[in-house]
């Protein structure tokens, strides 16, 4: 390096000290903090977006009968609902938090990659674009499930290619995302800042990363595989040709349980921040949660046909994917346990993120029970394509991914702008969402239990009751959400000035807390040492 | 705060790069390029899509000249240097997983989808509607689809191809030691010779496409084995003509001297990518011309 050495002092700093002035602050942006705005803000937007398809869906089903939506709408939103909330929800939104926080966690200035960075960022409303304008297309948008099974899914019209387009440039960004997140940890953490002294946040979202490149790649083969039997004669997934469509489903969930390990592990660590600091107790048995997180991502390759259980695979298959998906409970165990005993004899004290954080514990260990169940080969016999897998994966997302992604905004939105948020409208949020969450998924347990299948916009009128329970819930959840909105905006505008520490008597732990609130545009541009 | 630390190589020296257009014209560029290719296969209206491919074009060649520039200039420094191949490294995983797609369809099609194509196991596709299909491999279906074909010999154009890339392989090596070695002759003959080889394998494969299609009645329609051969050795020739690419820019740079014995990631990476097209290839001589 001797020759280059004059070059490095110099280099060192930065072109530019503050933000750039006006558009172009965002369209060319490299600071991980203005990236990470932009993936939460657009994150934000898509949950509105899916969220209004969920209100078409949920009025449709509020009685018997067809009423607001022709069939195929109804499966276009079903389809475009999940598609624009797994890849445009919440996804970005874990991806925003982890731009915003894993170099204030690890004491970086940056990520490692800022421009490919931002371009990971900027393909998004692009792709999101290209999604959204199917619906205006010749033969509508995808209507065959966010799983995109063949031969179905091949009767879409112009949609199409504009579908498979979209996943493909979805999973360049989420590929793009996780490279910079894996360098960012392993080559920029602070001195004395070792692996196992990083926050679970950051832990779980390096492994969360680890997955994104191993799966994303998968996905793009199927669609791609997808593309070629519709337009240029490939028999993949036609058994006349010598394929199957049941491949299809191999290599689909190959990519899927990964995938639904990708939503929720960023989520656990956002959980494993909140419950220690609000307990004022270090986590409880911090090493045991890596290990549980790394065991987690590595049985979540070897499950994926519990969702295939009635496809008639062999005795061996089903019973492998039976015990296999039954182990994923340990790790997850160990977790439930973990948190829990973090707030053994703890000062626990409930504000907006800690109440967030604990309606996760209860809610998503339903959904994990629901899993279980599901896991039983012989009874998901029943259960499959019921309203009892909507009421599983809803429990694991909704009050799972989502609510910790609420979590974390109410729980660091002060170090971002400065301001605190409305506390009162902030538990206001809380309460009408946990209830209107149980109101809204509950029911469709015993939907599903009693036989009413999934994505269908009529049923029999014994399901009449249940259905219009949960719409009434489905209503009101999603107008919760407007005071979410509302309480974001005002903050950003203003209100009560935040203090470093944000959660003073708390004394929060980690290296975010030790800068300004708000962060200042360039942290750690000198690293801190790390004892 | 933490006081600062002196050290030259710590992250407080990390290089965060100046602001760039390049991310927004380049999803730009993608966003046309895609949505030209959907209105191809829609109405078989392309242009759309050609105009896009030229601006990926201008933005790679627009992108990567701000990065030579800027690593010519001196910009990078080691931390930075360790975060480019950390990049690069985990791309070629992705890589990796995606060419795994394929060949666990081509696993699954030869030995979970035929035999129970032709009876084993769960019988109902065979009794109801192919009973006399007796499967085995190379197939296309008991439908029959595209008709008769046969197939390419391993032991004929695609080993020479084998021996070609693998002795690209080695060129390329000897270059590398080369300009470890700060040996510049040897350096730019080398890497000549190993784009000329893989330019060379692309040649081959593409008269062997040729001959597949107009003598063997093998298309990429003919039933899982066209759709497998085809897809896969068609993903693996495309990654080798954009290696080629690579080699041929890394040698121009060479040639204009822009890599030092010690610091050359450029070279390195477009080397990796190389050696791992040869490792695909490796795979695809095996599980698809010969096994
Ligand atoms: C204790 C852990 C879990 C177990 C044992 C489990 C088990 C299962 C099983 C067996 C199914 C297939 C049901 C069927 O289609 O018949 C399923 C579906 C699903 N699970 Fe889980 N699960 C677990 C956790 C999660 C988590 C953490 C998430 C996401 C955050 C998740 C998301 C989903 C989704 C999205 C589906 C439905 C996919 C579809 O068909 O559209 N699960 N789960
Ligand atoms: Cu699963």
């Amino acid at each position: 390096m001797s020759a280059s050495h004059t070059h490095d002092t110099h280099a060192a700093g930065h072109d530019d000290h503050g933000p750039m002035k006006g558009w172009r602050r965002w369209f060319y942006a490299t600071n991980h903090k203005d990236i990470g705005s932009m993936y939460l803000i657009f994150s934000l937007v898509m949950f509105l977006t899916g969220g209004l398809m969920a209100m078409f869906i949920r009025a449709e089903l509020l009685y018997p009968g067809t009423q607001v939506l022709d069939p195929g709408t109804f499966n276009s939103m079903t389809t475009m609902h999940a598609l624009i909330m797994v890849f445009g929800a919440v996804m970005p939104a874990f991806t925003g938090l982890a731009n915003w926080m894993i170099p204030l966690q690890v004491g970086a200035p940056d990520m490692a990659l800022p421009r490919m960075n931002n371009f990971s960022f900027w393909i998004l409303p692009f792709a999101f674009g290209m999604l959204l304008l199917t619906l205006l297309v010749p033969g509508g948008s995808p209507a065959g499930g966010w799983t995109l099974y063949p031969p179905l899914v091949l009767q879409t019209g112009d949609a199409f290619p504009m579908a498979v387009f979209a996943v493909h440039l979805m999973g360049a960004s989420s590929i793009m995302g996780a490279i910079n997140v894996i360098v960012t940890i392993m080559n920029m953490r602070a001195p004395g800042m070792t692996l196992l002294k990083m926050p679970l946040f950051v832990w779980t979202w390096l492994i969360t990363a680890y997955l994104l490149i191993a799966v994303m790649p998968v996905l793009a083969g199927a669609v791609t595989m997808l593309l070629t039997d519709h337009y240029f004669g490939t028999s993949f997934f036609n058994a006349a040709g010598g394929g199957d469509p049941v491949m299809f489903q191999h290599i689909f969930w190959f990519f899927g349980h990964p995938e639904v390990y990708i939503m929720i592990l960023p989520a656990f660590g956002v959980v494993s921040e909140i419950i220690p600091t609000f307990s004022r107790k270090p986590l409880f048995g911090y090493d045991a949660m890596v290990y549980a997180t790394a065991s987690i991502a590595f049985l979540s390759f070897i499950v994926w046909a519990h969702h295939m259980f009635t496809t008639g695979m062999p005795l061996v298959g089903e019973m492998f994917f039976m015990l296999s998906t039954m182990l994923i409970a340990i790790p997850t165990g160990v977790k439930v346990f973990n948190w829990t005993a973090t707030m053994w004899k703890g000062s626990i004290s409930f504000e907006t993120p800690m109440l967030f954080a604990l309606s996760f514990l209860f809610l998503f260990t339903i959904g994990g029970f629901s899993g279980l169940m599901l896991a039983i080969a012989p009874a998901d016999f029943q259960y499959h394509d019921t309203y009892f897998v909507v009421a599983h994966f809803h429990y694991v997302l909704v009050p799972g991914a989502v609510f910790s992604i609420m979590a974390a905004t109410y729980y660091w939105l002060p170090k971002w702008t400065g301001h605190m948020y409305n506390e009162k409208m902030g538990k206001l949020h809380f309460w009408l969402s946990t209830i209107f969450v149980n109101v809204l998924f509950f029911p469709q347990h015993f939907l599903g239990l009693a036989g009413m299948p999934r994505r269908i916009p009529d049923y029999s009128t014994q399901f009449a009751d249940w259905n219009f329970v949960s719409s009434i819930g489905g209503f009101c959840f999603g107008l919760t959400q407007l005071l979410f909105v509302y309480n974001i905006i005002s903050c950003v505008r203003g209100g009560v000035k935040a203090s470093d520490k944000v959660w003073d008597d708390a004394s929060p732990q980690g290296l975010e807390w030790t800068v300004s609130s708000p962060a200042p545009y360039h942290s750690f541009e000198v690293p801190p040492e790390v004892k | 705060m933490a006081h600062a630390h002196h050290d030259h190589d710590s992250a407080g020296k990390y290089y965060v790069p100046h602001a760039s257009h390049w991310p927004i014209v380049g999803s730009i560029a993608l966003f046309i390029t895609m949505f030209g290719a959907s209105q191809w296969l829609n109405n078989g209206i392309s242009s759309m899509f050609w105009v896009g491919i030229l601006c990926v074009l201008g933005l790679f060649f627009g992108w990567f000249r701000d990065v030579i520039n800027e690593s010519v200039a001196g910009t990078y420094n080691q931390a930075v240097d360790r975060s480019f191949r950390m990049g690069m490294m985990w791309f070629i995983f992705s890589e990796v997983m995606f060419f795994a797609a394929f060949f666990g369809a081509l696993y699954y099609a030869r030995n979970i989808a035929q035999p129970w194509l032709s009876g084993q196991g769960v019988k109902f596709a065979n009794t109801l509607l192919w009973q006399n299909f007796t499967g085995g491999w190379p197939s296309n279906g008991p439908a029959k689809l595209g008709g008769e074909f046969e197939v390419i010999p391993a032991f004929s154009l695609p080993a020479v191809n084998t021996m070609i890339l693998l002795t690209s392989g080695v060129t390329l090596t000897i270059a590398h030691h080369a300009l470890k070695e700060n040996k510049r002759g040897i350096l730019n003959l080398f890497l000549a010779l190993t784009f000329l080889l893989g330019f060379l394998f692309v040649y081959l494969q593409s008269t062997e496409y040729a001959e597949a299609y107009h003598e063997l009645n093998l298309k990429l329609s003919s039933g899982i084995y066209g759709s497998t051969f085809f897809m896969l050795t068609g993903f693996h020739g495309l990654h080798v003509t954009i290696g080629a690419i690579m080699l041929t820019v890394i040698w121009l740079r060479s040639m204009k001297g822009h890599f030092s014995s010690e610091n050359h990631f450029g070279f390195e990476a477009v080397a990796w990518y190389w050696h791992f097209v040869d490792v695909v290839w490796l795979g695809l001589f095996i599980f698809v011309y010969w096994l």
